[in-house]
């Protein structure tokens, strides 16, 4: 038999706990498999979020860091410069990098810090149970917006590849979707492009992913990824923001 | 080979990391303690260090965590209110049992409070102040000299038992100048570090997370186990005319030097006063509280705060004797006379 596809061994066999239709898998995959390719997996840093991909630490086949809430960017800080050899990379969903770590994210970006920055975007806090984060639509509901974010009180989403490419130490920042395979292709392509500028030493890199999150959203799979390209893709535009 | 210098507390800390081998120092500005910040930003980029001025103090402390999760001796300085912010770091890293060296020169509060000197952080520093079940081991310098030998050694204890020393101290200490030797060959425990990340030695994971219960009890359990064979080998005490006290003034820090002014004025009116002096104030020097409490008739907690070490005072000596409270807070300090006093007030009430 000839073997057509194997699982990157930069992921381990741990069993993912993620929801049904959860993209998460497919965004671990990417950087997992980045990471192979780059032949960069022994000396390489994740710091892992608060978050549903809190236990990150068990699927990917390299070091790892739990942080508190927010405080990824602040702690592969101390990893990259404790050992400027090491790869390091955060990987963070909404609440935690542009709410409670919003200082920790445009610190690191604006000191240049030679990191990478993996920000999963589903536009909810989803192992709390889906209440309103800093990116939540407008008008869209969850726990904490049953009637809707209502940007009078809420106020407005934010868009953090925009907000980061104004800093002169952002090296490069790039917004994907994981919807289809056209788009999970490139959001390799980006991912693979943050970690080479890593190696290179140029600053800091980001790649927002849009993703979804069925379970909180109440949609199924295939309508939760229909609602990412019709909802979030025209407010947060793919694209290259800075590079 | 030693050598004599003038110096500020606040320096002879920042010297005492770099000579235990501390090249990552993570800070953000706040009074009293800046030249300690200053002298790391002039000192280590000189040395192949990294100085960094974090955004905040949350951020400083998890710099920290990551630093030390890779191995390397690493510091950061704060005073009280950058001290509160700092809790949630320093409860991650107990929970991961990370060492790092967290310096807090404590000012009046609470909430802005003032600059001057203060002891009020006192529970805040020995029983937790972060969330959880843990211990930081607490050193109170009470000269420069000890600003700089303290701080050695709380290089050489967290990575001794992989927990976070904080060196105790306040505004005076860490503004005065004084003679201080500078001792080299002080360091160090340089301990292998078989579980720091980054290094292609298979796979490693710094964390706190425990998801079922037992795990996260037995953790917990056998960081304590740790913490007892602390309890048991670090506590450290001075003692001044303390072996014949009838009245023994506990007092630590800055309020100790002023103390013995009292002590020495007790004495030359025929008053049989003493001093204990804890040095670690966690883990208080339980034994030698109890021993001075089979001579002693009375106590006095001299502090710089609303009786906070009053307590630990009280529970070492099983509340056997008399112990009555004499601080200044908000900045202020004792004077002698006022310690002189309480000695006073102690013998009455011991004979009552």
């Amino acid at each position: 038999m000839t073997t057509v596809f194997e699982k990157t061994p930069m992921l381990t066999d741990t069993v993912l706990h993620y929801c049904p239709g959860c993209t998460h898998g497919v965004i671990h995959r990417l950087v997992a498999e980045v990471l192979e390719e780059l032949n960069v997996g022994e000396r390489t840093v994740g710091i892992a979020p608060v978050g549903c991909s809190v236990m990150a630490y068990n699927y990917f086949n390299c070091d790892f860091v739990q942080a508190a809430h927010g405080r990824a960017p602040a702690v592969a800080t101390g990893v990259k410069r404790a050992n400027p050899d090491s790869v390091v990379f955060t990987y963070q969903g909404d609440g935690d990098l542009a709410a409670i770590g919003t200082a920790e994210t445009v610190h690191a970006a604006a000191r240049g810090e030679n990191i990478t920055a993996i920000f999963v975007n589903n536009t909810i806090y989803g192992m709390t149970g889906g209440q309103m984060a800093p990116t939540t639509m407008p008008g869209q509901i969850t726990q904490t917006s049953p009637y809707g974010r209502d940007i009078k009180a809420a106020g407005y989403p934010i868009r953090v590849c925009e907000m980061l490419a104004t800093l002169d130490g952002t090296a490069y920042c790039e917004r994907v979707a994981v919807d289809c395979v056209k788009n999970v292709r490139a959001a390799k392509k980006a991912i693979k492009k943050a970690f080479e500028m890593q190696l290179a030493g140029k600053g800091f890199t980001l790649v927002e992913v849009l993703s979804t999150c069925p379970t909180n959203w109440g949609l199924n799979p295939v309508e939760s990824l229909g609602w990412l390209r019709e909802k979030m893709m025209p407010y947060y535009p793919l694209g290259v923001y800075k590079e | 080979m030693s050598k004599r210098i003038l110096i500020k507390g606040n320096e002879a800390i920042a010297e005492a990391a770099i000579a235990s081998g501390c090249r990552h120092f993570f800070g953000y500005p706040i009074t009293p303690q800046n030249e300690l910040a200053a002298h790391m930003s002039r000192r280590l980029p000189k040395i192949g260090g990294c100085y960094l001025q974090a955004e905040s103090e949350v951020a400083a402390i998890n710099m920290v965590y990551g630093a030390s999760a890779a191995g390397v001796r690493c510091m950061t300085s704060s005073s009280s209110p950058g001290i509160s912010l700092k809790t949630e770091g320093l409860s991650y890293l107990a929970g991961c049992d990370l060492p790092a060296v967290v310096i807090n020169v404590q000012r009046g509060g609470p909430g802005l409070g003032s600059i001057q000197p203060s002891q009020a952080d006192y529970f805040q520093a020995v029983k937790g102040g972060g969330h959880g079940d843990y211990r930081m081991i607490v050193l109170a310098p009470n000269s420069v000299q000890e600003m700089y030998s303290h701080t050695c050694k709380a290089f050489d204890l967290a990575d001794q038992y992989r927990l976070t020393v904080m060196i105790l101290t306040d505004g005076f200490l860490g503004q005065m100048m004084e003679p201080m030797t500078v001792e080299s060959g002080q360091l160090t425990v340089d301990s292998e570090k078989d579980w720091a990340v980054g290094g292609k030695r298979g796979k490693r994971i710094v964390n706190s997370l425990f998801l079922k219960p037992a795990d996260l009890e037995k953790s917990n359990l056998e960081r304590f186990e740790r913490y007892k064979l602390v309890e048991e080998s670090e506590p450290l005490h001075e003692g001044y005319m303390l072996d014949d006290a009838e009245i023994v003034v506990a007092a630590y820090g800055a309020t100790s030097r002023i103390t013995r002014n009292a002590i020495d004025e007790a004495r030359s009116q025929g008053v049989k006063a003493g001093l204990l002096r804890p040095v670690t104030v966690w883990p208080f020097p339980k034994k030698a509280f109890a021993k001075a409490a089979e001579h002693a008739r009375a106590f006095v907690s001299a502090e710089m705060s609303m009786g906070q070490m009053i307590e630990d005072v009280e529970l070492a000596i099983r509340c056997r004797r008399p112990v009555l409270l004499c601080s200044r807070v908000g900045g202020m300090a004792p004077e002698p006379k006022q310690i002189f006093d309480a000695i006073l007030q102690a013998d009455k009430e011991a004979a009552r």
